[in-house]
């Protein structure tokens, strides 16, 4: 029989391999997500018959599961689209928790000093599922907008967090070679919630996607750990399959911002701002705006027309109107495409995701590479809802956060026209010059709501 | 080192591999459903925390079992069904290249 349970777990584990294969395309991208899916149903069912109830284990179980499917559910069903990546923080530190309470539970059961062989997996779970868990939920609330996105810092941080660091591994040590030093997961666990907390908050907003990526790593390296202590198969390979691919997936992320996975995590982009922010200095400034009808006549007179979206877009929900207003040209016979930005919204792929919701053409999506050398030829650049995927302190400014960063070469159209709420600046707290260059034209107001506008108005033209 | 131990430990370096081998070719616009699949993947925790909650015998292993077994059915479930959502609108991509008009996603 428990040949037959092995076996399953193989299975289980080769679905989980071939599901990420499909998931990194994007044809099989969907059906990856299903086989995944196949992979957990055969592992937890073959897990089933494993168990040994107790009168509580059963009764505990049963409603755990039905709760965690209600809520997972309700969670990922209600959540909007712009609140995705958040709402992926929170099911990754969910994992992360269970992580760390398995390996916790498994040690009340070997006493006040486990052998060194359980002590070390249990450890490890118990510090990385506690990070996960409390480092997700404060990337949830940062993107949530619960606190401030913007960087937390103040002076000596790095040291109090390389402190709490070095008092984690310090504790674990001292349990594990002095044996009258009883062995205490919950100081283990309350300061590793404290590290995950204080990991997460120096970090921006902006900044988050690749954190939760990290997490999420360190979850599955917790889950591994866990099947290390349970000596559990499948625990062992899913869990290790997440954490190697979830490191690299962090490092690609990075990549994709033009910026080392440590500038992201230590750069203390706050030090930086303010420095920044400091010689930038040149306030009062002016705009140029324009009424809808001249802009309407713009656009529709042109023959090329790039649309560079952005996380104003998906806040304002305006997908289906900037489709509607790039048919109309289309009509008209102008050139449109979209230029995305690899990091353009909050998340990596949040672009394509929303314009493929409104049943925009996929040659239309143009990635940077692909379109970056046609901006010069563009009459009109219709930037809806983003700043600093154009913002050219990244070509320019060399002491600027988000200096070296790739962008758009919005800059080098004949029309800019900037559709945002306000001045404010984008998600990395940047001024952007680009506002202020005299062919920009702002259209200040509700994305949506100015595309439609937008809309009548080319309708009339 | 245990043989048991010594196979966990091969499984683990070969895994290592085949995780990073296997997305190595991931395009930009997926890395946020890869990211959230593989999320969903680490569900497989609730393998775990079914063990420990199935065998609770007082209050703290209840309270512990129950809370692990919340959290990562949680993870598995929400992490399957938000990724479905989330790739669901690349299927509007594939119907635009048909002549077939795509049908309305929900």
């Amino acid at each position: 029989m428990t040949t037959a349970y092995a076996l399953a777990y193989l299975l289980a584990a080769v679905l989980f391999i071939l599901g990420l294969k499909q998931l990194s395309s994007p044809r099989t991208a969907r059906n990856g997500n299903y086989t995944a899916a196949a992979g957990m149903v055969i592992a937890l069912g073959v897990t089933l018959p494993q168990l040994h109830f107790t009168g509580a284990g059963a009764v505990i179980v049963l409603i755990g599961v039905i709760v965690g499917t209600g809520v997972g559910t309700l969670g990922a069903r209600q959540v909007k689209m712009t609140a995705i990546p958040q709402m992926v923080a929170l099911f990754n530190g969910a994992g992360g928790g269970a992580a760390a309470l398995v390996a916790v539970s498994e040690l009340l059961k070997l006493g006040s000093h486990p052998p060194i062989s359980e002590a070390l997996p249990s450890v490890f779970s118990i510090v990385i599922g506690s990070v996960s868990f409390s480092g997700s939920l404060i990337a949830f609330a940062k993107l949530q907008e619960l606190m401030t996105g913007t960087p937390i810092t103040y002076p000596g941080q790095q040291l109090v967090n390389g402190l709490i660091a070095a008092a984690i591994i310090g504790f674990v040590i001292a349990v594990l070679a002095i044996a009258s030093i009883p062995f205490s997961f919950l100081s283990l666990m309350v300061l590793a919630l404290i590290l995950g907390v204080a990991f997460v908050l120096p970090i921006g907003g902006a900044d988050m996607p690749v954190v939760i990526s990290l997490l999420n790593a360190f979850t599955g390296l917790a889950v591994a750990a866990s099947g290390f202590l349970l000596n559990n198969f499948a625990l062992i390979v899913a869990g290790t399959l997440v954490g190697a691919s979830g490191s690299l997936l962090t490092k690609l992320m990075s990549d994709a911002m033009g910026r080392s996975l440590g500038n992201v995590l230590f750069g203390a982009f706050g030090q930086m701002r303010t420095a920044a922010g400091a010689a930038a200095g040149k306030e009062g400034r002016s705009v140029r705006t324009s009424s809808i009808e001249d802009l309407a006549t713009l656009l529709a007179y042109s023959r090329r027309v790039i649309i560079v979206p952005g996380y104003g877009l998906a806040v304002a929900q305006a997908q289906h109107a900037v489709r509607e207003l790039a048919d109309l040209l289309e009509k008209k016979g102008v050139e449109v495409n979209y230029a995305i930005h690899p990091v353009a919204g909050r998340m990596p792929g949040h672009m394509n995701v929303l314009l493929a919701e409104a049943n925009v053409p996929y040659e239309q999506l143009k990635e940077m590479d692909e379109i970056n050398d046609d901006f010069k030829d563009a009459d009109v650049v219709l930037v809806v809802g983003a700043n600093d995927v154009v913002n050219p302190a990244a070509r320019n400014t060399p002491g600027s956060p988000i200096y070296g960063m790739p962008i758009l070469n919005a800059d080098q159209a004949k029309n800019i026209v900037f559709m945002k709420r306000s001045m404010r600046p984008g998600f990395a707290g940047i001024d952007n010059d680009l506002l202020y260059d005299p062919k920009t034209i702002m259209l200040f107001g509700d994305a949506k709501d100015s595309l439609t506008k937008l809309v009548n108005a080319v309708k009339a033209a | 080192m245990t043989n048991q131990l010594l196979n966990e430990f091969t499984f683990f370096v070969l895994a290592v591999f085949v995780g990073i081998e296997v997305i190595s070719k991931v395009p930009t616009m997926l890395h946020t459903p890869l990211m959230s699949g593989t999320n969903a993947i680490h569900g497989i925790i609730l393998v775990g925390a079914l063990l420990i909650a199935a065998g609770a015998n007082s209050p703290v292993t209840v309270i512990l079992g129950f809370v692990a077994v919340v959290l990562a059915t949680t993870n598995v479930v929400g992490g399957f069904v938000v990724t479905d959502r989330m790739l669901e609108m690349f299927k509007g991509r594939q119907a635009a290249k048909t002549p077939e008009p795509a049908t309305k996603s929900k």
